[in-house]
């Protein structure tokens, strides 16, 4: 297997994916090389020891990892039962799960708002009842991120358990393993690639989410306001370069992510 | 397994990438071109855009063979685009400072006031905060809202409680005045400071709360043809019959006031 890839690796590529490709890498890394050249890169530290900063990039920091945890933990279940479980209405559910990747996210946020919020289907009793409220807390931010990312975690989660082998899963039940064993001890552990790999991009999706954030959760320093909001109003205010600078700072924080966790788990 | 995962990978992001509409400082330039024969392009604040949209029709009536084509957003989020070389011909802004920023980059000369607007408390149909004035925006028990400091009406709005001498104890602050009036509207807030041409073009969804002449901010709208124009000579006209008194009976219909 080692030998052979690597073999494989060694034969040259035929010139059409050669070239196609290297027009997707080009493509996608021309953006960053132009952020990077307008980059102030003098006044870099200051701008990111402001408060406006420094509270924006904690904000986005908890409310990031907090949604791609209530993934997770809602998402894991549900790729379980679209993949393994036949039930009526399935496909229905599998197109609705996709939802939030296609609508607008403003869209979704207004949707949020319609059901969570203090007139909304469900927020209203909720709201009257104990006074809780979902928008204008990092509480609503969080909501907003994970249901804008959560579809990212379900479909790779999803791909992963119907590509697995399942012959372990059946030797486990032959075995007498009940199925709740058998997604512990099996299923979990050899799809848990598929896992990470949909709760990176869940994270990366949550770290950049701006439209269902802002509608549905508001925009205050400290409590509402993310680093995707704060680079957004900087651009308003006319400080193109204060907004470059922050876009950079979310570009790094990622990066410093993804890297590492590409090389792990995903394969370098 | 590796090269499916990555696939996979792939198609997500470029999902999201899709799907991401959402983030952006707005929409984009309509045209998307250089604007062919007799199609003008407006870039106008979005508080103009009921007065503005009628505007362009009587305007495209008058001129046969015109299309008007319009670009609605926050000033400052016009102003980006236009110094980014997006190809208007008009630009019109809710404010002085995003014009001086065009014409200090070149980009127009001699803007000239048009219209004004004045502030008005928005409150959700019922009132459910019992909202009479500005004082009301310093307590901490109800759901307050203004625009962003960042945007002209977020600016007037916090001149204007300096002015009544309010600390607020502000919830969201919004990134244009059209989304702090939809969520008053829908009755996510008990109030917000937006434009008294706002409170009309709302309905019976908001209720207007005046504020007193010593508290309230003027707002003065400022309009030019952009130097870069192809249709200057149409450009020109078109910011004539803004000005025109046919066009300031429109512009006073929608509740804005003479420059």
């Amino acid at each position: 297997m080692t030998s052979g890839s690597a073999n494989r690796a060694r034969a040259r590529p035929p010139w059409l994916l050669l070239a196609l490709g290297t027009v997707a890498v080009a493509f996608l890394v021309m953006p960053f090389l132009a952020l990077l050249q307008r980059t102030p890169w003098s006044g870099l530290g200051e701008l990111v020891g402001r408060p406006v900063v420094t509270d924006a990039l904690r904000l986005s920091l908890l409310t990031s990892l907090a949604a791609t945890g209530a993934a997770l933990v809602l998402g894991t279940p549900l790729a379980w039962l679209l993949a393994r479980q036949r039930f009526p209405g399935r496909s229905a559910v599998r197109a609705v799960v996709l939802l939030p990747m296609v609508l607008p996210p403003v869209v979704g946020g207004a949707a949020l708002l319609f059901a969570f919020g203090r007139r909304g289907l469900l927020g209203e009793s909720v709201y009257d009842q104990t006074g809780l409220l979902l928008p204008y807390s990092a509480w609503g931010v969080i909501v907003a991120n994970t249901f804008v990312a959560m579809p990212f975690l379900i479909i790779t989660v999803e791909a992963g358990l119907r590509s697995m082998d399942r012959r372990y899963e059946d030797a486990a039940a032959t075995l007498g393993a009940s199925q709740w064993t058998v997604f512990r001890r099996i299923t979990l552990p050899m799809v848990a690639p598929s896992i990470v790999a949909g709760a990176v991009l869940c994270w990366a999706r949550a770290l950049g989410e701006f439209g269902a954030t802002v509608t549905f959760a508001g925009n205050l320093q400290g409590r509402t306001q993310t680093m995707p909001l704060a680079v957004f109003l900087a651009l308003e205010s006319g400080d193109r370069q204060a907004a470059i600078a922050l876009s950079l700072l979310l570009i790094m924080v990622s990066l410093a992510v993804l890297v590492p966790m590409r090389d792990r788990w995903l394969g370098a | 397994m590796k090269l499916k995962l990555a696939l996979i990978l792939a198609t997500a992001v470029l999902l999201a990438g899709c799907s991401d509409t959402g983030g952006g400082a707005g929409p984009a330039t309509p045209t998307g071109a250089t604007p062919a024969g007799g199609t003008l392009t407006v870039f106008a604040a979005a508080s103009l855009t009921d007065a503005f949209t009628q505007l362009g029709d009587r305007f495209k009536a008058a001129h046969p063979g015109v299309t008007v084509e319009f670009n609605f957003a926050a000033s400052s989020a016009l102003r980006e685009q236009i110094i980014g070389g997006a190809p208007a011909d008009v630009f019109a802004s809710a404010n002085e400072s995003n014009m001086t920023q065009v014409v200090d980059a070149g980009l127009a000369t001699g803007p000239t006031p048009f219209v004004t607007n004045v502030l008005q408390i928005a409150v959700p149909s019922d009132n459910p905060g019992q909202v009479a004035g500005l004082s009301d925006f310093g307590k901490a028990e109800l759901l307050i809202g203004l625009c962003a400091e960042e945007v002209p009406c977020g600016q007037f709005g916090l001149e204007a409680l300096a002015k009544a001498g309010v600390t607020p104890s502000i919830d969201t602050n919004e990134p244009d005045v059209r989304s702090l009036l939809t969520k008053v509207e829908n009755g996510d807030l008990d109030a917000g400071i937006v434009y008294h041409t706002d409170v009309l073009a709302a309905g019976d969804a908001v209720r207007g709360i005046e504020i007193p002449a010593g508290q309230n901010v003027v707002a003065t709208y400022p309009i030019v043809a952009l130097s870069g124009s192809d249709h200057a000579d149409l450009a020109t006209a078109f910011v004539g019959y803004v000005r025109s008194p046919a066009g300031q009976r429109v512009l006073e219909s929608f509740g804005f006031g003479p420059a």
